[in-house]
């Protein structure tokens, strides 16, 4: 009796430790192949896509790859945002990440290149196939001291104002061309009731281009390039102090709604006081205009969705056509795939990456491609008007600053959200701000 | 030897990632690459740094705030359904409805709540309910500890429910001969009899404020400012946003060392270890 209860248990812990190593393995990355018809017999690369409305752009692309490319299919899979962020990170560490890596620049490429898990694309990146086909702003954020290691897969994303043209005719005021007009412009709103900005200020990187902008248009891009580069005591360049002054200047005079900084991005809350008349501007990026599309079309139909640059501020040394925002978003390739599976992507990169159809996709869904000469396309698409705004903005950015939180290190970047927030609420001074900012340097 | 199982599934699950955490605290990883030695410098420049005290101190007033919310309500809650007054089954239904829903669903819907311009205090035009809830560093605090405590509350409602239900009823009427009112009832027998479950409850309430994660990162993320990053947050964005596991495995020992300590203090001390049943004949 005592025998066979001894040997129940020790099979009953073996079956547990193997269940175990089982359940940790089958924890990493399982390829469902949605897009990959059967018979994939060649290199069998792997992508992870985004899901939501870019979703269908990129499926399509790899199953009409597929279908052209029997030897060199892809595997596609899809996750959510935040779901993605977090396994492609582990992915990359236990060297099991697909083949094509989504991302969004910056540090977190920085990461990647240091502990040399993506491939150089340089030689792609110069092959007379590829050259010139992305317009430069957003091609630069993928080239890391000379050598390039990601090229943009998506629409630009660069961040502007938007505005209710029926408020600013209320008060009968045009969008401000420079930072001393929006001050001006504050009490005006504020005597009609209106609040000058929305801002889901619960989110914290929703406040990131307002310092953004005002650093670029008081200092130039050089004062983030610094910073970015990790030059030491890079914060305390003058043009951040002043940026986070005026920024509680702003706060001081009423320039964001009450209560900003309990409004979360969720259901579009902060998007839904500016159609509705609550708020005259947002400071957003082009899902703003997404967003508006979608919960209040004829609110764009009607004509009364205004869009500007981010002002200019007077005896600043940045161009106002500077931009911020995310230039794109971009396929690096793993270091750690096959030499068949690296071949894949690299063929697919050349031939079918922003494509014809690719773009005419993107363009559907309302992202404007990073793609040199598609004004025609533009011409013709459903908003015309809006999205050549956007691509000449981009077309003639000198500088298209990456959102700070995705160019700096991760942990710069985290602590930059929280401190900026802080700078809203008034909780930390200017001063107070550079130097915990200065204190991440490095990090 | 029947014992061998669970010591295996606790030396898998506890054991082994508690040695990794104290390994990892002593060496610089940001998740991706290589790991290197840090030696102590990660503990120093984590307890050093005025982040770690303000979420240790967070955690503490959660801790405590949480308390004194949960119990009282709890415990009268619980007491009143455990009685056999009329509507008393239905009105239990609706106490006992969060203990159905998800944190984050609680965290979602409370957000939604408590929007300044479209939540509840618009919507019904109540001046009183429109505040800057989640946005305000000294209001926010009492946010988290009122939805932890709708969150949580019928959990503990159902302890103290079966609790009082095991309380005999002769008592009460032997109370009632010698002329108690309810109150002198409910202070003299039923508070006295519900000991062992206020004593259990209590440890699981504050030896559980210690983890709380979810409700709070999708509620505020740990903002605004630093006004919520309670230490399992702290320790989360440090490890998973930032990258910098090192720092993070610091905090994840600290929060151990922490949690077994209130849990030692908590059994030892309550009587927790030695309870035995207050109940006639036992």
């Amino acid at each position: 009796m005592a025998h066979r209860s001894l040997r129940l248990a020790l099979a009953a812990s073996v079956v547990a430790v193997l269940g175990l190593t089982a359940a940790c393995g089958s924890s990493g990355p399982s390829a469902l192949g949605t897009a990959s018809a059967g018979g994939s017999k060649g290199a069998d690369a792997s992508v992870w896509v985004m899901s939501g409305v870019t979703e269908d752009v990129f499926n399509n692309s790899f199953a009409s790859w597929n279908k052209a490319h029997a030897d060199e299919t892809f595997t596609t899979e899809s996750f959510a945002n935040d779901a993605y962020k977090q396994k492609i990170k582990t992915a990359i560490g236990a060297k099991t990440a697909p083949t094509l890596i989504y991302g969004w620049g910056g540090g977190t490429l920085q990461t990647y290149i240091d502990a040399g898990s993506v491939a150089d694309l340089s030689d792609l990146a110069s092959d007379p196939a590829l050259k010139g086909r992305f317009l430069p702003s957003t091609a630069k954020v993928g080239v890391v001291d000379g050598k390039t290691y990601a090229v943009p897969n998506n629409g630009v994303k660069p961040v502007m104002i938007y505005y209710n043209k029926d408020v600013f005719a209320k008060i009968g005021a045009k969008p401000p061309a420079t930072w001393d007009d929006l001050m001006a412009l504050v009490p005006k709103f504020l005597d009609a009731g209106i609040a000058p900005f929305t801002v889901a200020g619960q989110a914290q990187w929703t406040l990131l281009p307002y310092l953004a902008y005002l650093i670029d248009r008081i200092g130039g891009p050089q004062v983030m390039a610094n910073i970015v580069a990790n030059k030491a005591n890079a914060w305390s360049d003058p043009a951040v102090a002043q940026a986070t002054r005026m920024i509680q200047q702003l706060v001081d005079a009423g320039g964001f709604v009450k209560g900003f900084a309990s409004i979360s991005t969720d259901g579009g809350a902060d998007i839904a006081l500016l159609y509705s008349g609550k708020a005259a501007m947002s400071l957003g990026l082009p899902s703003t205009y997404q967003t508006i599309d979608t919960a209040n079309p004829e609110f764009i139909s009607q004509n009364k969705l205004g869009f500007a640059p981010f002002p200019a501020v007077k005896a600043g040394t940045g161009d106002p056509e500077d931009l911020t925002g995310n230039p794109s978003n971009y396929w690096s390739i793993s270091a750690s795939g096959t030499p068949a599976q690296q071949k894949a992507a690299r063929d697919y990169i050349k031939s079918d990456l922003l494509d014809a159809s690719y773009v005419d996709d993107l363009l559907k869904i309302g992202n404007v491609p990073p793609v040199a000469g598609i004004e025609a396309k533009i011409n013709a698409s459903s908003a015309p008007e809006y999205y050549m705004t956007v691509y000449n903005m981009v077309k003639a950015a000198p500088s298209f600053q990456l959102s700070l939180d995705q160019a700096l290190s991760p942990a710069a970047g985290q602590a930059l959200l929280t401190n900026l927030q802080q700078v809203f609420l008034k909780q930390i001074k200017p001063q107070q701000f550079v130097d915990s900012m200065n204190a991440t340097i490095g990090k | 030897m029947l014992l061998l199982p669970a010591l295996l599934f606790f030396v898998v699950f506890a054991l082994v990632p508690l040695v990794g955490a104290v390994a990892l605290s002593l060496a610089h990883w940001d998740g991706v690459g290589a790991v290197s030695w840090a030696g102590l410098g990660n503990w120093r420049s984590v307890l050093a740094d005025p982040v770690t005290g303000n979420a240790l101190l967070l955690s503490l007033r959660i801790m405590v705030f949480s308390w004194l919310v949960q119990t009282p309500v709890s415990l009268m809650l619980g007491v009143f359904t455990a009685g056999h007054q009329r509507y008393r089954e239905l009105l239990a239904v609706l106490y006992f409805l969060p203990l159905l829903l998800s944190s984050a669903a609680v965290a979602i819907a409370f957000k939604a709540i408590l929007d300044p311009n479209f939540g509840v205090g618009s919507a019904f035009h109540l001046p009183i309910l429109i505040q800057d809830w989640l946005g305000d560093p000294q209001l926010v605090l009492y946010v988290v500890v009122f939805v932890i405590a709708w969150q949580f509350v019928p959990f503990h409602t159902l302890l103290y429910q079966a609790g009082a239900r095991q309380i005999p009823a002769s008592l009460y009427e032997a109370s009632t001969l010698d002329g108690a009112g309810r109150i002198q009832q409910f202070r003299y027998i039923t508070l006295p009899q519900l000991r062992n479950t206020i004593v259990t409850s209590s440890t699981l309430m504050v030896v559980g404020s210690l983890t709380y994660f979810d409700v709070v990162f999708v509620l505020t993320g740990g903002g605004p400012g630093y006004a919520t990053r309670l230490l399992p947050l702290d320790m989360y964005l440090t490890g998973f946003t930032s990258n910098q596991m090192g720092p993070a495995s610091v905090l994840a020992v600290i929060l151990v060392v922490i949690g077994l300590g209130l849990a030692f203090v908590l059994t030892k001390f309550t009587g927790f270890a030695r309870m035995t049943s207050d109940q006639e004949g036992a």
